[in-house]
């Protein structure tokens, strides 16, 4: 076995998977967030279980849940079958899919605590400023919530590398489409290629280590400015 | 007051375990002071002014409605033409003064060159803060430049919630001169609320006394701060607030006499010129009656009056005089056992002996 020609595209294939998700779940995640924090709505504490579920839920009974529902008998199979899209199971469509619903808590929290830490004033202040509410949201809470944004994208990101259980379930094990790298080092430890297993961990293992590092460094330049 | 020249609040609003309910017309210059104990509803009258809250009722400034909860009419807090000074000074963290200053003007359109910030900037002193980070503020700063930013828009109304209150004691001398300073420079009117009788006798023109969400006295403050009202809710700082003009300067012994409605005092002179116009303010207890003018005592300010009213104050040994001397009453806190020894009461003639004048500039 050629290291480079198997590990190559699991790791593009992660980082793809990753980037997109972390950046689809910025986009998701915020709304809900400020949601959470400013709603006083009986559907807060509901929401906000069904949301954290992910964190809680062993990953296979969450993957087995969204294979179903992406499969051909499954409402959004159904509906992307009828849209022409074919089904999303084993694909990297899926893939994505079931990554952003894996990794929602991860993004959501850390910015729902941004918001909440913000508190009330700062928006009481905007609009003593004629800010109206969407001029407020993005000119003073959306920058007072950055280290909360930063700490979602990073920790959503990371998440879905280290992303195993639900990888399996959904997208299977096939080479250049739902390929990642934890499954490729399962892949090798399966078939004792112990040597390719050790180097492709070592990777990861520098490469999570980094990330923690980085989003230290982020976070203690931030408050620096902040003191 | 007609209602093009006030601002006109009648509302109810009703939390849990407070309620607020009012009548009130507020004169559009000057600075209304908004007086009462913590609980009687300061802050939430000065939210529902500014629309943090809704409450239901009228609100007119001038001929403008920004409440009328029979029309249906509710003006957003962000369209009411207001400035508003919270009691932390809440700058935005992210931003760095200048941008915390502009921050509103960019949405009135008004040009950062625009007469309003400069002069607000000018006001507040605040000309070498401008490139600052807010985080490296001390407290006075911080709440000058919250003001500087509140006044940059060039508001209406200026609402100020206890501007002081959370300023170490000793930095207060940062900002109240220049909230004084306010006063002569400021065309728009302001409510300032506080619970600070020095800030209410030396910045009120305009006094709301608040107890328990209804209002229990409102006037000028010559006139409010001889009520009865305010000398219970303030207690041993009880007194009287009274315009004065600069008469006459005795240059050898560095005095100034000051007249005001109830006749005129010596004060030390502080170099203010004749016919300059000051405030005073005379505490209670720094009145004591005599029968005939004394000539034999080191007090120099003796006022002739007649008794108009005592009033049990404070506590069963002590009365709260109300004296009328020339057009205005003058407040003495005396003993009962002190009365009854010289046989006053309601309608003797008495002296007034004034141990101590406070000049408010």
């Amino acid at each position: 076995m050629n290291f480079f020609n198997d590990a190559w595209p699991a790791i593009a294939l992660t980082l793809k998977l990753a980037g997109l998700s972390s950046g689809m779940l910025l986009i998701i995640a915020t709304p809900i967030a400020w949601w959470l924090s400013q709603t006083s709505s009986v559907w807060r504490k509901p929401i906000a279980a069904l949301i954290t579920l992910p964190l809680v839920l062993p990953p296979t009974v969450l993957g087995f849940y969204i294979l179903v529902m992406l499969g051909p008998q499954g409402w959004l199979g159904g509906l992307t079958q009828s849209l022409g899209l074919g089904v999303l199971s084993f694909s990297f469509t899926g893939l994505l899919i079931g990554s952003l619903i894996f990794s929602l808590p991860f993004a959501v929290q850390p910015i729902q605590y941004a918001f909440e830490a913000m508190g009330k004033r700062p928006l009481e202040v905007a609009a003593t400023l004629r800010a109206s509410p969407v001029d407020a949201f993005f000119s003073v809470a959306l920058p007072l919530a950055k280290p909360g944004l930063l700490t979602a994208t990073v920790l959503s990101f990371a998440h879905t590398i280290g992303e195993f259980g639900v990888v399996l379930m959904i997208g299977g094990n096939i080479p250049g489409q739902t390929r990642v790298v934890s499954t490729q080092i399962y892949g090798y430890v399966e078939s004792m290629a112990y040597e390719q297993a050790h180097l492709l961990s070592a990777v990861m293992l520098l490469f999570s280590f980094l990330v923690l590092l980085a989003l230290g460094q982020l976070k203690s330049r931030h408050d620096k400015v902040l003191t | 007051m007609s209602p093009s020249e006030s601002l006109r609040i009648a509302i109810k609003l009703k939390h849990k375990s407070f309620s607020l309910d009012l009548d009130l017309s507020l004169p559009l210059q000057g600075i209304s002071v908004l007086f009462g104990p913590s609980g009687s509803g300061k802050t939430s009258l000065l939210r529902c002014l500014a629309g943090l809250e809704r409450a239901r009722g009228l609100i007119q400034l001038g001929m403008e409605y920004w409440l009328d909860s029979e029309r249906h009419v509710f003006k957003p807090t962000w369209q009411r033409q207001i400035g508003y000074v919270f009691q932390e000074a809440s700058l935005f963290e992210h931003l760095n003064v200048y941008e915390n200053l502009t921050f509103g003007l960019k949405r009135v359109r008004i040009s950062g060159q625009s007469p309003g910030l400069q002069d607000s900037v000018k006001l507040l002193g605040i000309e070498h803060l401008l490139n600052r980070q807010v985080q490296h503020l001390s407290g006075g700063e911080r709440q000058r430049v919250a003001i500087a930013r509140a006044l940059a828009t060039q508001p209406k109304l200026l609402l100020l919630d206890e501007p002081l209150a959370s300023i170490d004691v000793s930095r207060r001398r940062e900002v109240l001169p220049w909230l004084e300073g306010l006063h002569d420079a400021l065309k728009m009117p302001v409510v300032y609320v506080t619970h600070a009788v020095d800030e209410l006798a030396r910045l009120a023109d305009h006094l709301v006394l608040l107890n328990q969400g209804r209002v229990s006295a409102s006037g000028p403050i010559d006139e409010i701060s001889r009520s009865q009202a305010l000398a219970l809710a303030i207690g041993e700082e009880a007194g009287i607030v009274s315009h004065a003009v600069v008469l006459h300067r005795d240059e050898a012994n560095h005095l100034v006499q000051l007249q005001f409605a109830s006749g005129s005092v010596w004060v030390r002179d502080q170099g203010l010129s004749i016919g300059r116009k000051v405030r005073i303010r005379i505490l209670a207890r720094d009145i004591s009656l005599t029968k005939t003018v004394q000539e034999d005592t080191t007090i120099q300010n003796h006022l002739w009056g007649r008794i108009e009213s005592v009033e049990t104050f404070q506590h069963p040994a002590q009365a709260l005089v109300r004296v009328r001397c020339e057009q205005e009453v003058l407040l003495a806190n005396v003993t009962y056992r002190s009365l009854k020894r010289l046989a006053l009461g309601p309608g003797s003639l008495v002296w007034c002996q004034v141990k101590s004048v406070a000049l408010i500039l």
